[in-house]
C-alpha cells in the first residue's frame, strides 16, 4: 500500500485514493476534426511500460482534487508528485 | 497404555498444570505450556495424518508455523471449527478437541492409502493428465477426489467470536524476538524510537533461548541466561511495545505490514467470552528490521517422510522448551552440525543416541568431539538410504557416500530406531523480505539465498540474513542496526562469544540412492507429496521456470508454501537442468505468510456492518408499512408493500394499477442529485449532456442523457435550472458518485477554465414523487398557496414553495408517464411530508409503491434504466433515441464516437420491444433472442433486458437488445429457454400513450 504526498493534503494512505490511468493524455479539442484512427488513439491506447510512468490520481477521500504522479511500476516507488497542469519534474 | 516421554524441569511448560484434550476421540493429557504437537509426542504419538495425493501416514515433522504434516481441524462440527491448523503452534488449553483432517474415515485405515500402492500411476500432473479430460467428467471424479483429499472442513455456523483491526505507525518495526531482535528493540528503543517488537511464538527469545549448551556462551554465560537477562531489561523500556503470539502474515510496499495478534486461542473456550480472538494490526513502519530467523532444511533421501522423522532443530526444542522426547532409541542424520547440539541435548537428559549419520566425511567441531566422548557412533561420510516402519519409523539403512557424494558405495547397514532427526542446514527465512518486493542472491558457499537489495527502508538482521553463528549474528546485528537506525548510543561494547560449532556443511541436495529413482518416494514437498522423481518428470516433459515446475508438480503449493522444501526443489532443478542456483528464478512467497482466518481478515465489519447501509429519511415510514426493501448500491429501497396475504406480483399489480388509475405515491429520495453553480454552469451542462441547455428558461426541467467518451451511455436523469447560473441535476441512485466524480474530473483536468461549482446534495433533500390522475388534487391539499394549473404549472417545470414554514422545491417531471410532481425538501421534513402526501390522498386511494412498480410502470412508457437496459455497450441511437442527441452542439463528451466506424453499424443491438405470442407468458430476464432454431450453431442476437406483466395493458411485455432491431418492427423472434420455445414480435418500446396524454390527465 503507497504512501502517496498528496500536493494539497500531504502524506496519506492510498485507500483515500483513486487511480486514474495515463497522465498527460488531453482531450483533444477539435474532435470532429479528427479521423477515426486519431480518435481510438486518443480513446483507447495506453502506455504500459516498466519503468517512470506518469499516472493520474485524484484523492478521492480526501480533497478530491486530481494530481499527477511518477511512478516507477518495476518497484512502485513514487518518483514525483506534481499538480494537474504542470510538467513532469523528472524523466 | 502408551509410553511417557515426558521429562522433568523444561523451559515452557508448567508442571502442575494438568490439562486434558481430545484427539481423534481419545483423550490426552499435556501441561499448560505445551502445544498440541508436544502434547501428542509426549504421549508418543506421531502419527496425525495422511498425505495429500498419496495417503502416506505422515507425523509431527516441525516445531512452529512451518509445519507441513501437523494439520488438524480443530473442534470439528461447531461453530469455532478451523482447518488447517497447525498442531505445532497451537497451544492447549481445557477441552481441546482436535482431529486430523487429510484421512477418510481414519487416520489409522485409510482408503486413500491405495495411492500409494498404485502411485506408478500417480506422477507429477496426474491430476491434470487424468481427471481434467474429458472436461465434462470433471464433476463426476471431484466429489470423490475432494472427499478423500480432506482439505478440512469450513465451519457451517456463523463466527460466534469477535475479530478486530488496528492501525500501528510506529519508527522501527522488528519481526522476529530471537537473540538479533532482542538486541534490535534494545538499540532502537534505548534511542528514543518508538519500537514495535513482534514474535509468532507465545515467549521472547527465539532458538537461543533454549540453548544451555557449554559450548555457546556470551561473555562466559550460558547464552539462555544471557538472552534472559536483556529480555528482562527490554521489557521495563517505555518506546517499546511487545507482542507476542503475533504472526506478521503480509510485508507490502512502503513498509506497510499486516499481523495478526492472537489474543484467545490459547485460552479454555470458557473464558473467551467477550474476548477479541484475532486482532489484525495494519502497522505502518517508518523503518522495518526483518530478524525472521531461519528453518532448518530436510535431507530429501527415499521414505523421508515416515513419522517419527523430525527436524532435528525440532527433536531439540521439544527437549528443551517442552520436557518432551520424540523417542527411545533416536538416530540423527545430517550434514552440518546443528544435529549434534541436539544430541547433547540429548545426552544432558539422558536420552539415547543411537548413532549420527554425517554426510561429511571430516567432521572437526569441538562439539562432535563431545558428542564421540559421549560414546555415540558417528558414521562419517554416510548417507540413510532408507527408511522402515509405515505408521512410525522402526529402522533405517544407510550407505557409504562416493567421493563426489553422487553415489553410494560399499555395503548397506541397518539399523534400528524410533526416531530420526535430521538436518541439511538451514534456510534464511527470508519470506517476508520478498513479499515486500526484496531480491535475494545466492550465496556458494553455504547454498542459501540472502536479501541483496532492499525495496524500501528495511533491513534483515541474523540468520534470516544468513548469519548463522552467534560471532556472525552479534556483530553484523550491532553493526547493521547502528547504520540502519544512524544511531551511536548502545550498549553492546564488548562482546565474547565462545562457541563449539564448525561452520563446515557437505550440501547434497536429492541424496543418492542404492536405487534407481524411479523406484524411490524422497519428497521435497511433504504437503503435497510432491518428490525428487516428480521435478526431475516435469524437467524432462520440458518445464525450466522454476514457477512452472512448481505448478506442475503442486511443490510449494500447500498451506505451508513450501517452507521446507522449496530450496530442495530448486537444487534439483539445477543440479538435473546444469545451471546456477537462482537462475530459473526462485518461487514467490505469497501473503498471509501463514494462513489467516476469514474472522481476522474481515474484523468488525460483519452482519450489518459488512458495508455501509444508507436509509432515506422516510426509511421508517416504509418499515412500518410493512415494505420490502431492495439493495441499490448502499441504499435500502422500499421494493413493494405487500398487503395481507399478497405475494410480490400481487402487490405490484396492485401498485401499478392503482398509480395509473387513482395515485401513487414513491420515495425517490435515493436519486442522486449535484448543485451546480457559476458563471458557465450552462457551457458546462452542454458539454457534458448530449442534448442542448443554453436555452434552458429558468424554472424549467430537462431530462438529459450523458454517454462516456467512447459514446457509449453512462448516465441520466432530469436538471432543473433554478437560477441564471444555478442548476441542479438528478442522476440515477447507482451512479450519483460516479458522475460527481466524473464531472470534477473534467472540470479540474480538461476545463479548468470552466466557473463551475459542483456539490453533492443527495443527502440533504428527500424527494417524494407523487403521481397519478389524482396527484394534483393532493399536491395542492398539501401546499394550498401553489398555484398547480396546467397554464402556471407545465409538465418539465418547477416551483418554490412552502409547505408550513419550510421551503420546498416542487417538481413537474414524470418518470411513470402519468401527471407527477415531484416534492425536495430538507431531509429532516422528509417524513412528515410524505405523512401529509399520504393523508391528502386518503380520499383518492393514493397508493405507496415501491422501485418494482416504479420500474414496470417506466418499461409501459419504454422508458430505460440505465444499467438494466444498457451495459455501457449502448448509444444514444442503439436505444432509439436519436432524439436527445444535438446536432447543432459542436462537441459534447462522447460526440465524436457516435460517428465512429464501429458505432454507425446497422447491426449493433439496439433497444426495442417485445410482445409475446401468449399474452400471459412473462420473460425472463436475460434469456437469450433468437431469429433461427434450427442454425448450428444457433445465433444469439441479443438478450431481454426488462420484462412484466402490466396490469393496465393486460398483457406481457418486454425490452430487450436485438441485433439490428431497429428494422425488425413486427418480425417474430424466437427466446429458447430449457423446456419451451417461446415466440415473440418485435415492437414498438413505448407500449402505453405514446402521445403523452397522461401526463397532462386528471380525474
Ligand atoms: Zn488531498
Amino acid at each position: 500500500m503507497f504512501l502517496i504526498n498528496c500536493p494539497f493534503c500531504g502524506e496519506r494512505e492510498q485507500s483515500e485514493f483513486k487511480a486514474g490511468g495515463e497522465a498527460h493524455i488531453e482531450r483533444p479539442k477539435q474532435p470532429t476534426e479528427l479521423s477515426d484512427d486519431e480518435w481510438a488513439e486518443f480513446l483507447f491506447m495506453r502506455k504500459n511500460i516498466k519503468g517512470v510512468q506518469f499516472e493520474r490520481w485524484n484523492h478521492a477521500h480526501g480533497c478530491r482534487k486530481w494530481f499527477n504522479i511518477a511512478r516507477d511500476t518495476s518497484n512502485d516507488q513514487i518518483k514525483a508528485v506534481y499538480k494537474m497542469g504542470e510538467k513532469p519534474p523528472v524523466k | 497404555m502408551s509410553k511417557n516421554l515426558r521429562f522433568k524441569s523444561s523451559k515452557l511448560v508448567d508442571e502442575t498444570y494438568r490439562i486434558s484434550f481430545k484427539f481423534n476421540n481419545k483423550t490426552y493429557y499435556g501441561y499448560k505450556g505445551d502445544t498440541l504437537a508436544s502434547a501428542l509426542l509426549a504421549n508418543d504419538v506421531h502419527l496425525v495424518g495422511r498425505s495429500f495425493k498419496y495417503h502416506r501416514p505422515r507425523g509431527i515433522m516441525t516445531a512452529g508455523s512451518e509445519e507441513p504434516n501437523a494439520i488438524i481441524q480443530l473442534h470439528d462440527n461447531t461453530s469455532r471449527t478451523e482447518p488447517n491448523v497447525r498442531a505445532t503452534e497451537i497451544e492447549i488449553y481445557e477441552g481441546l478437541v482436535a482431529s486430523s483432517q487429510n484421512c477418510w474415515p481414519s487416520v489409522d485405515f485409510d482408503i486413500g492409502g491405495i495411492n500409494n500402492i498404485l502411485s506408478p500411476l500417480l506422477p507429477a500432473g496426474f491430476y491434470y493428465k487424468t481427471f481434467m479430460w474429458p472436461k465434462s467428467f470433471w464433476e463426476k471424479y471431484e466429489y470423490f477426489i475432494r472427499k478423500s483429499a480432506g482439505l478440512g472442513k469450513s465451519p457451517k455456523e456463523a463466527d460466534p467470536d469477535i475479530y478486530e483491526h488496528r492501525y500501528i505507525h510506529c519508527d522501527v518495526l522488528i519481526i522476529g524476538a530471537g537473540i538479533s531482535g532482542i538486541m534490535a528493540a534494545k538499540m532502537a528503543a534505548k534511542n528514543g524510537l518508538k519500537t514495535l517488537l513482534v514474535d509468532e511464538k507465545s515467549f521472547l527469545g527465539g532458538s537461543t533461548i533454549y540453548d544451555n549448551s557449554e559450548f555457546l556462551k556470551i561473555n562466559n554465560q550460558i547464552t539462555s541466561s544471557w538472552l534472559e537477562k536483556e529480555i528482562n531489561e527490554i521489557s521495563k523500556l517505555k518506546n517499546l511495545e511487545i507482542k507476542t503470539r503475533t504472526s506478521v502474515a503480509a510485508f507490502h510496499g512502503y513498509n506497510f505490514l499486516l499481523a495478526r495478534e492472537n489474543l484467545t486461542d490459547h485460552l479454555p473456550i470458557s473464558q473467551r467470552k467477550n474476548k477479541v480472538r484475532h486482532r489484525l494490526l495494519k502497522i505502518r513502519a517508518k523503518k522495518v528490521i526483518s530478524a525472521t530467523g531461519a528453518i532448518e532444511r530436510p535431507l530429501i533421501f527415499d521414505n523421508n517422510d515416515r513419522p517419527g522423522i523430525l527436524l532435528s532443530s525440532a527433536v531439540k526444542k521439544y527437549i528443551d522448551l517442552y520436557g518432551v522426547a520424540c523417542g527411545e532409541n533416536n538416530i540423527l542424520f545430517t550434514n552440518n552440525d546443528t544435529a549434534y547440539e541436539t544430541a547433547m541435548s540429548m545426552v544432558q537428559r539422558g536420552i539415547k543416541v543411537n548413532a549420527i549419520i554425517d554426510n561429511r566425511e571430516e567432521i572437526v567441531s569441538k562439539l562432535s568431539y563431545e558428542v564421540e566422548k559421549n560414546n555415540i557412533k558417528i558414521f562419517k561420510g554416510y548417507t540413510v538410504v532408507d527408511t522402515y516402519g509405515y505408521k512410525r519409523i522402526n529402522g533405517l539403512s544407510i550407505m557409504q557416500l562416493s567421493k563426489d557424494g553422487q553415489k553410494v558405495i560399499g555395503k548397506k547397514i541397518k539399523l534400528s530406531c524410533d526416531s530420526l532427526g535430521v538436518s541439511g542446514g538451514w534456510t534464511p527465512a527470508v519470506h517476508l523480505f520478498t513479499q515486500s518486493g526484496g531480491k535475494l542472491k545466492f550465496r556458494e558457499n553455504d547454498q542459501v539465498f540472502i536479501p541483496n537489495k532492499y525495496p524500501s527502508d528495511q533491513l534483515s538482521i541474523g540468520s534470516c540474513n544468513g548469519d548463522f553463528s552467534l560471532e556472525e549474528i552479534t556483530t553484523n546485528t550491532i553493526l547493521s542496526v547502528k547504520k540502519f537506525l544512524n544511531i551511536n548510543d548502545i550498549d553492546y561494547n564488548t562482546f565474547e562469544i565462545i562457541t563449539g560449532i564448525n561452520k563446515s556443511k557437505r550440501n547434497i541436495w536429492l541424496l543418492p540412492s542404492d536405487k534407481i529413482l524411479g523406484k524411490t518416494k524422497s519428497f521435497v514437498d511433504y504437503q503435497n507429496d510432491a518428490t525428487a522423481k516428480d521435478i526431475k518428470l516435469a524437467l524432462r516433459e520440458g518445464f525450466r521456470s522454476i514457477e512452472h515446475v512448481k505448478r506442475y508438480t503442486t511443490t510449494g503449493m500447500g498451506t505451508d508454501q513450501g517452507k521446507l522444501g522449496n530450496m530442495h526443489a530448486l537444487g534439483i532443478i539445477s543440479e538435473t537442468a546444469g545451471t546456477k542456483m537462482g537462475e530459473h528464478g526462485t518461487t514467490t512467497f505469497r501473503p498471509p505468510y501463514t494462513p489467516l482466518t476469514f474472522g481476522t481478515i474481515v474484523g468488525r465489519n460483519v452482519g450489518e456492518f459488512f458495508d455501509i447501509i444508507r436509509r432515506t429519511p422516510i426509511h421508517d415510514w416504509h418499515v412500518t408499512n410493512n415494505a420490502k426493501f431492495e439493495n441499490v448500491g448502499q441504499w435500502k429501497r422500499a421494493w413493494y408493500y405487500p398487503k395481507a396475504n399478497e405475494n410480490m406480483h400481487q402487490a405490484v399489480q396492485r401498485e401499478s394499477k392503482a398509480a395509473r388509475e387513482c395515485a401513487g405515491i414513491l420515495d425517490a429520495s435515493t436519486l442522486g442529485k449535484i448543485d451546480i453553480q457559476g458563471t458557465d454552469a450552462s457551457e458546462f451542462l452542454n458539454r457534458v449532456y448530449t442534448n442542448a441547455w443554453s436555452k434552458l428558461a429558468i424554472g424549467k426541467c430537462r431530462y438529459g442523457l450523458m454517454l462516456n467518451e467512447d459514446g457509449m451511455v453512462y448516465d441520466d436523469g432530469v436538471t432543473s435550472r433554478l437560477d441564471e447560473n444555478h442548476y441542479i441535476m438528478t442522476t440515477t441512485t447507482g451512479g450519483a458518485a460516479n458522475v460527481l466524480g466524473k464531472l470534477e474530473d473534467y472540470l479540474q483536468t480538461e476545463w479548468p477554465e470552466l466557473d463551475v461549482y459542483l456539490s453533492s446534495v443527495t443527502d440533504h433533500y428527500a424527494t417524494i414523487s407523487v403521481c397519478g390522475p389524482h396527484s394534483k388534487k393532493i399536491v395542492s391539499k398539501v401546499i394550498p398557496d401553489l398555484d398547480f394549473s396546467d397554464e402556471k404549472f407545465p409538465h418539465m417545470s418547477f416551483k418554490n414553495a412552502k409547505i408550513d414554514q419550510i421551503k420546498c422545491r416542487v417538481m413537474r417531471i414524470s418518470f411513470t408517464g402519468e401527471q407527477s410532481y415531484e416534492i425536495n425538501i430538507q431531509s429532516n421534513y422528509g417524513k412528515s411530508v410524505w405523512e401529509k402526501c399520504i393523508e391528502a390522498g386518503k380520499d383518492f386511494n393514493i397508493t405507496p409503491y415501491g422501485t418494482e412498480t416504479m420500474h414496470l410502470l417506466r418499461a409501459e412508457k419504454g422508458f430505460i434504466i440505465v444499467g438494466q437496459d444498457t451495459d455501457a455497450t449502448m448509444t444514444p441511437i442503439d436505444l432509439q433515441m436519436d432524439w436527445i442527441v444535438s446536432k447543432k452542439k459542436y462537441d459534447f463528451i462522447g460526440k465524436r464516437s457516435l460517428y465512429r466506424s464501429d458505432t454507425i453499424k446497422d447491426d449493433r443491438k439496439q433497444l426495442v420491444g417485445l410482445l409475446t405470442e401468449n399474452p400471459e407468458e412473462v420473460l425472463e430476464e436475460g434469456a437469450q433472442i433468437v431469429a433461427d432454431i434450427k442454425k448450428s450453431p444457433i445465433e444469439m442476437l441479443g438478450h431481454v433486458t426488462s420484462s412484466y406483466y402490466s396490469p393496465n395493458l393486460n398483457k406481457s411485455i418486454a425490452l430487450g437488445v436485438v441485433k439490428g432491431g431497429k428494422k425488425m418492427l413486427g418480425q417474430k423472434l424466437i427466446i429458447p429457454m430449457e423446456n419451451k420455445n417461446i415466440n415473440v414480435t418485435v415492437a414498438d418500446p413505448v407500449f402505453l400513450d405514446k402521445e403523452g396524454e397522461r401526463l397532462n390527465a386528471n380525474l
